[in-house]
């Protein structure tokens, strides 16, 4: 993996909001290009303003950005980066804006430059990998907070990103459906790094596992990842899980 | 709020009618309306209304109950426009005198309330508002008013939701509204509470639809056909104002 160029790296990169403490301090981190990474760490420790920094949503007071091999420092060169990789919100709410669903899940592709027919094809095949053919024409704001989520994932899917950021995906979902998650983002090959508070899920999707700590990325031991697994798998009744496993 | 129309029989409106057509429909039927003076001809004007809201199949409930309130105002205006109007007299009540000008001037307007009333249910209120917004779109109305309206009509319902839900979580703190201090504050607080988040509800979706690549155009995929049936349902509309319109300047 080292021998291959990350699609995503930060070096040392330093944030707070404004009048705030610092958040993020000298932060390091890499996505490569076949890797699935998974992100668990305390509420309130900085996850979601990673993601918003390597989209370009928020500058770094400090430290250097590459996507795709290139520095990105200013508006112009974050626009390649929205184009070429999806983040999916933390609050689906805030990413459905379109009166109905299929404008939604068309509304990347018609922006990329697609025509309405190329859109809606993929608007189409975004909602059927994630089996919500029935919901095209339904109003997106009266649709369930489940339902919102993968409306929102389709959403990113439709624009057949290169790399996917997922802000807390399971959030809301019920074990079905959570399922039915899982099962989507091992099909797609490409890499993607993946914030949640379920450890479950990481450890059956990620070949990382990540944690912030200190406004650091800070590796979290494999062999622990592992047996955790194991011990899951082997129960199928209500049980509780330490987050270190 | 809003949302959806409350009027409409669901999707069990009798066929499909290009949005435009409807529309423009209600544009030249209400103008048209407007402009009838004659009883024969406002009373025929109201008769297609009534066919309009037979044909669309409106549930008789919301649409009585929105009668009932339009006639309501008017009963004030059968109270005030007959003793105000001078004419020739036919209802002496003591001092007031109610005129023939006043009472028909009374009825007039009530006639063509009920007919734009009804007339407007059947066509513009069953449109789900995108399809509507995109109508206008198609009729001329410029595209950022429109994307503004959808926009707006899109974050309304957020907005109450919002606005619902701060409220009852005060209520549930034991919140009472009354008339003092603390009850002003506490809504001073609501409101500023609703104005913050939705500023910081803006600049999230703004973050999300630069993700998307959006960069300041809207595309619509709305798309429109003028079938038969809207053609006919056009000709027909078409044939009822003429006919209101023979009956206002012919005989
Ligand atoms: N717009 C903002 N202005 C000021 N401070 C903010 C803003 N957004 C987030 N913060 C603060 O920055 C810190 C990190 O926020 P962030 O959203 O990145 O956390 P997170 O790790 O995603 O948490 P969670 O698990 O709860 O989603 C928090 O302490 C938060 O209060
Ligand atoms: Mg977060």
């Amino acid at each position: 993996m080292a021998a291959q160029e990350p699609i995503v790296a930060l070096r040392g990169i330093r944030f707070g909001y404004p009048g705030a403490e610092p958040i993020l301090a000298g932060l390091d981190f890499a996505l490569g290009p076949a890797e699935r990474v998974g992100i668990l760490a305390p509420n309130g420790s900085g996850k979601t303003t990673l993601f918003l920094l390597i989209m370009g949503l928020l500058r770094p007071q400090g430290g250097e950005i590459l996507v795709f091999g290139k520095p990105r420092r200013v508006e112009a060169d974050f626009l390649e980066v929205r184009r070429r990789i999806g983040l999916v919100f933390q609050d689906p709410e805030d990413q459905l804006f379109c009166p109905t669903v299929i404008e939604d899940v068309a509304f990347g592709p018609l922006n990329l430059g697609r025509s309405r027919k190329e859109a809606v094809a993929a608007a189409r095949r975004a909602l059927a990998a994630l089996g919500l053919e029935a919901f095209e024409d339904r109003i997106g704001f009266q649709l369930s907070g489940g339902e919102k989520r993968l409306v929102s994932l389709a959403a990113v899917l439709a624009m057949e990103p290169e790399a996917l950021l997922l802000d807390e995906p399971e959030n809301g979902l019920d074990s079905r459906t959570r399922l039915r998650l899982v099962e989507v983002l091992e099909g797609l090959a490409i890499p993607q790094a993946i914030i949640s508070h379920d450890i479950d899920l990481l450890t059956a999707l990620c070949d990382r596992l990540l944690t912030l700590e200190a406004g650091r990325i800070r590796e979290v031991d494999g062999e622990a990842l592992h047996r955790h697994v194991h011990a899951h798998r082997l129960g199928d009744r209500p049980h509780r899980h330490s987050p270190t496993g | 709020m809003l949302p959806e129309p409350a009027v409409a029989a669901g999707k069990a409106t009798r066929g499909w009618i290009d949005p435009r057509v409807r529309l423009a429909a209600a544009l030249v039927y209400s103008g048209a309306t407007a402009v009838w003076q004659k009883p024969e001809s406002i009373a025929a004007a109201l008769g297609f209304a009534l066919g309009l809201a037979v044909f669309f199949r409106l549930a008789p409930g919301p649409v009585l109950r929105r009668l009932f309130a339009v006639n309501g105002l008017l009963a004030l205006l059968w109270l005030i426009l007959p003793f105000s109007l001078p004419g020739e007299t036919l209802l002496q009540l003591g001092p007031l005198a109610a005129s023939r000008e006043g009472l028909l001037l009374a009825l007039r307007i009530t006639l063509k309330s009920n007919a734009l009333l009804l007339a407007l249910l059947a066509l513009v209120a069953p449109l789900p508002f995108p399809s509507a917004g995109h109508a206008l779109h198609r009729l001329g109305v410029p595209g950022k008013f429109v994307q503004l309206l959808l926009l707006t009509w899109r974050y309304l319902a957020l907005l109450e939701q919002e606005f619902g839900r701060l409220r009852r979580a005060a209520a549930l703190r034991g919140f009472r509204p009354r008339t003092d201090l603390h009850t002003y504050r506490t809504f001073a607080w609501l409101l500023g509470m609703l104005l913050v988040r939705a500023v910081d509800r803006a600049e999230r979706v703004r973050r999300a639809m630069l993700c998307r690549g959006f960069q300041g155009v809207f595309f619509s995929l709305q798309e429109f056909r003028l079938n038969g049936r809207s053609l006919g349902f056009a000709a027909a509309v078409a044939a009822a104002v003429a006919a209101c319109a023979v009956l206002e300047f012919g005989g």
